[in-house]
C-alpha cells in the first residue's frame, strides 16, 4: 500500500480501541518475569556456553602479540575468538569501528577477544589471563582541541551539513537585539536497563541469534555483511527488549562474537556486554560545541538565526546533527546552519534518543531564553511571536503537515501556572531554596518509513499479527494489537501480537520515534488486505462492509470472522510505503516544557520541583503508553541537564566513569510529578493512522527548561552541560548563589 | 572473579586465626563492596571466611553509658535503632544518606568501615593505580579527579574515602573493637583506624593480618543538635561531593567531621575550636592543608557553603 495522498476518513477514526489508554498487553508477562529476554533463552538454546569479551586496554594502536596460553589452560575454557582465528570478516555499513578489533585498535574497550567457557565465572576469570602486547599510537581525544579541523560531514539522517536562506550575516549585523553564545554538551551513555546480550546457535550453515536489538532487518543485513554469509541463513529473534534508546539500533559485539564463538565451539554461546564495558565498547551520544546567534527586533521577532555545531567521531563516523531543529522551529528570513565533524579516537559516536534535537535544543532553547530577557518579552510569548507555519528555509510552499506549537505553549503555560513566574531572576525564596521557572519548546522531526506486517484470522475469529517490529519498552505490542483490533472490529483480547523475529515481514523497527506510527501503518495496510479477503468471502463489497463485534456486516447481513476464515484461517500481508508527502510538507512533532526548580541558596544543589508539558504529536494511539514515553523522556532530559556526562580522559582516550555508580542518571528522588497534556491533533499527511512519533519528543527541550528555570531561580546562566554544583558555584558571585 | 574457597567461622577467634594463617584470606560479611571488587579482580581473595553467623549483630548499651554496635549489624537496622535515633541521630542520618535501601539491608557496620574508594582509576584494572597495584602510578592525579579527595592525599594517591557512616563515627569518637589472630582484643580509636595514603595507599587501615572487627563502641551521648548534610550530584544514591556531620551545642560549641573531601573521614581539632566563630572560620580550619586538583578545587568552596547552610539552618 502506498501512502501518497492525505488520509481521509478510515476505520482507525472509529476510535473504539485506538486512542484508549489500554494497559500494555505484554505488561503482565514482563512484571511476572515470564517474558524471557535474550540472555535468558535457555528454552530455545539449551546448553549454551558463556562468552566474556576482552576489551582493548588502549585507545589507538596495534596489537603486537596475543598470548592465549594461560587463558586456554584455565578451567572450563572451550575456546577463544580473536582476529587471528575469526576468519575474514566484513563490516556492516552502520558500524563505524570493527566489532572485533585487532591487529588495529580503533578505540578503548574495542573487543579483541571472546573467551568461551562452561560457566560465566570461568569465562570471566580466563578473560583476565589473555595477555596482549600493544603498540599504542597517539590519538585525538579532545573535541575542543580538534574542533577547528572539522569538515562538513557526509549526509546521514540529519540531511545536508549546511543550510542557508536569505543573508544571515547581513540580517544579524543590522538586528536591534543580538544573542551570540557558545554552548557545550558532553558525551552521554544510553544507560538502558538491559545490556546488549545475545545467544547464538548454528545449525549447519544457518545461524539463529536471540538478541536484544531495535532493528531486526537492518541487523540481519549487517550480520550477513560482517560474516559474509547470505541473509537467508540468519534468523534474528528479539521479542523483548529492556530498553535501547538507540544503543541497540545496530549490530554490536555481543551478537557478532556470540556467532563466532558458537561456530568455534560447536554449541550455543551467550554473550552480554558487561555494564562497565558498555560506555567504551558500544556507541554513545557525541559531545557537541554549539554557537548560536540570533538577531531580532526589540519585540523579539527574529530576523536572523544561525546555529553552528561541532562534534567528533572515529574516521568514517557521523556528526551529531544538533542544528536540525533550528532549520524548522522559528521564523526569520536570514538563516544559517552548519555542522562540522572532527576526527576523534574515542569510542564510536552514534544515535541516542532524539539524536540532533536532544542536544540542539539544550542550546537553542537557552539562547531563546536569553533573547527573551534581552528583549524584555515573556519567554512563552517570545516563542509564540516566532512561530512559523511553514518550513522557514523553504518558504510558504512547504507548509507543516500540522503544527500546534502555539497551542502547546498556551495550554501548557495555563496548566503550569506560568503567570506566577517572576520574570526577574533570583527573587523567589522558599526556605533555603531559590525557586524559578523555565520554559522550552519541544521539537522532533516526524520520520515515517516503510513497514510491513501480516495478519490472520483463525476459525474462532482470533486475530494474529506478525511483524519484525520491536517493542523496546515503548508499548509497540499494545498499539499494534489496538490497530489490528480496530481494523477488524474485534476486542483487543482477541488479538495476539508477535514481534521481533526476522521470519516476520520487515517493519520500520524502533528508532527515531518513527516506530509507533510507521509500524501501525504497516499493520493498517495488512489489515486492509485482510478486510478485502474477508469481504470477498462474505460476498460483500469491501468498501460497504462494516467490521465490528467480530462480524463482517452489510446492512442486516453479517458473518463471523471465524466462519469466513474457516479451518485454514485467512491471512494477508502488506506493507505501507510512502510517497512524497514528507517532501511536500514539513512533518514534525511539537511541545512545550515547563519546569520549576529549587536551587539551594548555599550549596547550589538543584531540585526539580515540578515539570509539565503539552505535546502535539498527531493521533495519540494509546494515551497511557504515550504518556509513559513522554515522562521517561522528560526524566532523561533532567539527566542531560543536571548530571549525565561521560568524562573523557584525554591522555588515555576513554570514558572514565564507565559504570552506573559513576555515570549518574536520575533516580526516583530526582523526579517530581510530571504533568503531561496531549493536544488534540490528527495529522492526515503523516500516515493513515494520522499519528506521529512521540517516543523522543519528551526529551527535546526538557533539559533546557531546567536550565532556564535555574537561571530564573538564581540569575546564574550556564551554557555548559551538565549544570552541576561546581559550575553553578563558579558562576555565582558573593556568598549566596543568587 | 578468581576461584576461591569458603568457610564459616566457628567463633571470632577462629575467624581471626584462620584469616591470619590462610594466605589470601578475607572476611565476608554483607559483600556489598567485596563481591563487586572480586568480579572485577580488584580483590582476588583465595579464601573467604564468612563471619555472618557469629552473633555479632547486636546493639547493646555499655557500662560507660555508650552503645556497642556489633560489627555485623546491618546499616538498615543500625539507622532504625531507637537508641541510635535518640542519642546518636547523626549516625542514623549519615547511614540513611548512603547507598540504597537494598544495599543498606546487606551492608554491615564493620564492612562499611572497610569499604574501598570509588576512584574510577582504582576501578579500571587497565589503568595505573598505586592503591590497587602498588608502584603502578596514580591515574587520577592528572586525570579526571572531580570526585576525589583534597585533604590527606599524597602524590601517590588522591582517592577519597566514600563512607557516610564512618564520617558520623569519626564525629562521635567511636572505637573500633577487634580480635586479633592471637585472640587478643583491642580497641582502636576511629581517628587512628583509617590511614592516610602516604607512600602506601594500598594500606588503608590499622588492622593487622587476620584482625577482625567485632564491634564499634560509641561513647556516652553528646547531646546537642545532630545534623548530617550530604551534597551530591543527584538527590539520592550517589557518593558525596562533600558531606558534613556536625553536633551543635546551645552555647555555640560544635564538632564537625567531613566526607567526600578526605582520604579518610576528616576531622580536625582546629575546625571544632573554630565553631563559635562561624562557618567561614570552621571551613578555613578544616580545609587547612588542602591540595586540590583543578577538577575538585570546588570542593573547598562547597565545604564552606555546606557549613554556611548548616549554620543558617541552625539559626533558623
Amino acid at each position: 500500500m502506498k501512502f501518497d495522498t492525505p488520509a481521509t476518513t478510515n476505520p482507525i477514526d472509529r476510535g473504539r480501541v485506538i486512542g484508549i489508554p489500554h494497559d500494555r498487553i505484554d505488561g503482565a508477562a514482563k512484571v511476572t518475569g515470564t517474558a524471557p529476554y535474550a540472555y535468558e533463552r535457555h528454552d530455545a538454546a539449551p546448553n549454551a556456553a558463556y562468552g566474556w569479551i576482552v576489551g582493548s586496554a588502549i585507545a589507538k594502536g596495534r596489537i603486537n602479540a596475543m598470548d592465549l596460553r594461560a587463558a586456554e589452560a584455565a578451567p572450563g575454557v572451550l575456546g577463544i575468538v580473536t582476529h587471528q582465528n575469526a576468519g575474514p570478516l566484513g563490516k556492516g555499513n552502520m558500524n563505524t569501528a570493527h566489532l572485533l578489533g585487532g591487529p588495529q585498535i580503533e578505540h578503548y574497550e574495542q573487543a579483541v577477544a571472546l573467551v568461551i567457557a562452561d560457566t560465566l565465572e570461568n569465562a570471566r576469570d580466563a578473560a583476565r589471563l589473555v595477555r596482549i602486547d600493544y603498540a599504542p599510537d597517539q590519538g585525538r581525544f579532545n573535541l575542543a582541541a580538534e574542533r577547528d579541523k572539522g569538515v562538513p560531514p557526509e549526509g546521514g539522517f540529519g540531511g545536508p551539513a549546511d543550510t542557508k536562506a536569505g543573508d544571515f550575516e547581513a540580517g544579524f549585523a543590522k538586528a536591534a537585539v543580538k544573542i551570540d553564545q557558545h554552548y557545550t554538551t558532553p558525551d552521554q551513555s544510553h544507560a538502558m536497563m538491559e545490556p546488549h546480550a545475545t545467544i547464538a546457535a548454528w545449525n549447519g550453515d544457518k545461524l539463529t541469534l536471540w538478541t536484544s536489538n531495535q532493528m531486526i532487518a537492518w541487523s540481519v543485513g549487517e550480520m550477513a555483511a560482517t560474516l559474509k554469509i547470505p541473509k537467508e541463513n540468519i534468523r534474528l529473534v528479539s521479542p523483548y527488549i529492556g530498553g535501547g534508546f538507540g544503543a541497540k539500533l545496530f549490530l554490536r559485539a555481543d551478537a557478532l562474537l556470540a556467532a563466532l564463538g558458537a561456530r568455534m565451539v560447536g554449541r550455543p554461546v551467550k554473550v552480554a556486554i558487561a555494564r562497565p564495558q558498555i560506555p567504551n565498547n558500544t556507541t554513545h551520544r557525541p559531545a557537541t560545541i554549539q554557537r548560536i546567534r540570533i538577531g531580532a527586533d526589540r519585540q523579539g521577532v527574529i530576523d536572523a538565526i544561525a546555529h553552528e555545531v561541532w562534534s567528533g567521531d572515529l574516521p568514517g563516523g557521523g556528526a551529531e546533527t544538533a542544528a536540525q531543529q533550528t532549520r524548522l522551529l522559528y521564523r526569520g528570513p536570514n538563516r544559517l546552519t552548519t555542522h562540522r565533524l572532527s576526527t576523534l579516537d574515542l569510542p564510536e559516536g552514534n544515535a541516542m534518543r532524539a539524536p540532533g534535537e536532544a542536544v540542539g535544543l539544550l542550546a537553542l532553547e537557552v539562547a531563546m531564553d536569553e533573547l527573551a530577557e534581552a528583549c524584555g518579552v515573556d519567554p512563552v510569548e517570545l516563542r509564540i511571536r516566532n512561530d512559523v507555519q511553514y518550513d522557514p528555509e523553504a518558504g510558504p510552499q512547504r507548509p507543516f503537515s500540522s503544527r500546534k506549537l502555539v497551542e502547546c505553549l498556551r495550554e501548557g503555560a495555563e496548566r503550569f501556572g506560568w503567570n506566577r513566574r517572576n520574570p526577574k531572576p533570583g527573587q523567589v525564596r522558599d526556605g533555603r531554596w531559590l525557586v524559578g521557572m523555565g520554559v522550552a519548546s519541544a521539537f522532533r522531526n516526524n520520520l515515517v518509513t516503510k513497514s510491513g506486517a501480516r495478519i490472520g484470522v483463525d476459525a474462532k475469529g482470533h486475530v494474529t499479527v506478525e511483524t519484525d517490529m520491536t517493542d523496546i519498552g515503548t508499548g509497540s505490542y499494545t498499539i499494534i494489537g489496538q490497530t489490528a483490533a480496530e481494523m477488524l472490529g474485534v476486542p483487543l483480547d482477541a488479538v495476539t501480537v508477535r514481534l521481533g523475529d526476522s521470519r516476520f515481514p520487515a517493519s520500520s523497527g524502533s528508532g527515531g520515534q518513527w516506530g509507533g506510527n510507521s509500524s501501525t501503518a504497516g499493520v493498517y495496510a495488512a489489515a486492509m488486505a485482510l478486510r478485502a479477503k474477508l469481504a470477498e468471502k462474505a460476498g460483500f463489497p469491501v468498501d460497504k462492509a462494516l467490521f465490528e463485534d467480530g462480524l463482517v456486516r452489510l446492512g442486516n447481513q453479517s458473518q463471523p470472522l471465524g466462519t469466513l476464515a474457516g479451518r485454514e484461517g485467512l491471512w494477508a500481508e502488506d506493507s505501507m510505503d510512502y510517497g512524497d508527502l514528507t517532501k511536500r510538507y514539513a512533518q514534525a512533532t511539537f511541545g512545550a516544557h515547563f519546569c520549576e526548580v529549587g536551587v539551594d541558596i548555599d550549596t547550589a544543589e538543584v531540585r526539580v520541583r515540578r515539570m509539565g508539558g503539552a505535546f502535539a504529536a498527531g493521533r495519540i494511539l494509546n494515551p497511557k503508553s504515550a504518556r509513559s514515553q513522554v515522562i521517561g523522556a522528560m526524566t532523561m532530559g533532567v539527566g542531560a541537564a543536571l548530571m549525565e556526562e561521560l568524562s573523557v580522559d584525554t591522555r588515555f582516550g576513554f570514558f572514565v566513569n564507565h559504570d552506573m555508580a559513576e555515570y549518574l542518571v536520575p533516580v526516583h528522588a530526582d523526579i517530581p510529578h510530571q504533568d503531561v497534556l496531549f493536544i488534540d491533533e490528527l495529522d492526515d499527511k503523516s500516515s493513515p493512522m494520522k499519528a506521529k512519533g512521540v517516543g523522543e519528543l519528551g526529551i527535546c527541550g526538557a533539559g533546557a527548561a531546567v536550565a532556564n528555570a535555574i537561571y530564573n531561580a538564581t540569575g546564574v546562566r550556564l551554557r555548559d552541560y551538565p549544570l552541576t554544583i561546581d559550575k553553578i558555584l563558579a558562576a555565582s558571585t558573593g556568598k549566596r548563589v543568587a | 572473579m578468581r576461584p576461591f574457597t569458603y568457610s564459616r567461622a566457628a567463633s571470632v577467634e577462629d575467624a581471626a586465626r584462620t584469616a591470619a594463617s590462610t594466605q589470601g584470606a578475607r572476611f565476608i560479611a554483607g559483600g556489598t563492596n567485596l563481591l563487586d571488587l572480586m568480579k572485577l579482580q580488584i580483590e582476588t581473595p583465595t579464601h573467604l571466611i564468612d563471619v555472618n553467623h557469629l552473633g555479632l549483630d547486636r546493639i547493646e548499651p555499655t557500662a560507660e553509658g555508650g552503645l556497642r554496635i556489633g560489627a555485623l549489624v546491618r546499616n538498615t537496622d543500625l539507622a532504625a535503632d531507637k537508641a541510635v535515633r535518640r542519642d546518636y541521630a547523626v549516625l542514623s542520618r549519615a547511614l540513611l544518606a548512603g547507598a540504597s535501601g537494598q544495599l543498606r539491608n546487606k551492608a554491615t557496620t564493620g564492612g562499611n568501615l572497610l569499604q574501598r574508594t570509588r576512584c574510577p582509576y582504582f576501578y579500571d584494572t587497565r589503568m595505573p593505580c598505586n592503591k590497587r597495584k602498588p608502584g603502578s602510578g596514580c591515574g587520577a592525579l592528572k586525570g579526571m579527579s572531580r570526585s576525589l579527595a583534597i585533604l590527606g592525599t599524597s602524590d601517590a594517591c588522591i582517592a577519597q574515602h566514600p563512607s557516610d557512616m564512618a564520617v558520623a563515627l569519626r564525629l562521635l569518637d567511636a572505637q573500633v573493637d577487634t580480635v586479633g589472630a592471637d585472640g587478643g582484643r583491642r580497641s582502636i580509636p576511629i581517628a587512628d583506624f583509617h590511614l592516610l595514603p602516604g607512600e602506601t595507599p594500598h594500606i588503608e587501615n590499622a588492622l593487622k593480618p587476620g584482625e577482625l572487627i567485632t564491634s564499634v563502641t560509641l561513647p556516652k551521648p553528646l547531646g546537642g543538635t545532630h545534623v548530617y548534610r550530604k551534597v551530591r550530584d543527584r538527590t539520592s544514591y550517589a557518593f558525596a561531593l562533600v558531606s558534613v556531620a556536625a553536633v551543635f551545642e546551645k552555647d555555640g560549641r560544635a564538632r564537625f567531621a567531613f566526607g567526600g573531601i578526605g582520604a579518610k573521614p576528616w576531622r580536625t581539632d582546629a575546625a571544632d575550636a573554630a565553631a563559635p566563630s562561624g562557618a567561614a572560620a570552621v571551613a578555613e580550619a578544616a580545609l587547612s592543608g588542602a591540595r586540590p586538583t583543578a577538577h575538585n578545587a570546588f570542593k573547598q568552596q562547597l565545604t564552606a557553603r555546606t557549613l554556611a547552610s548548616l549554620y543558617r539552618q541552625k539559626g533558623a
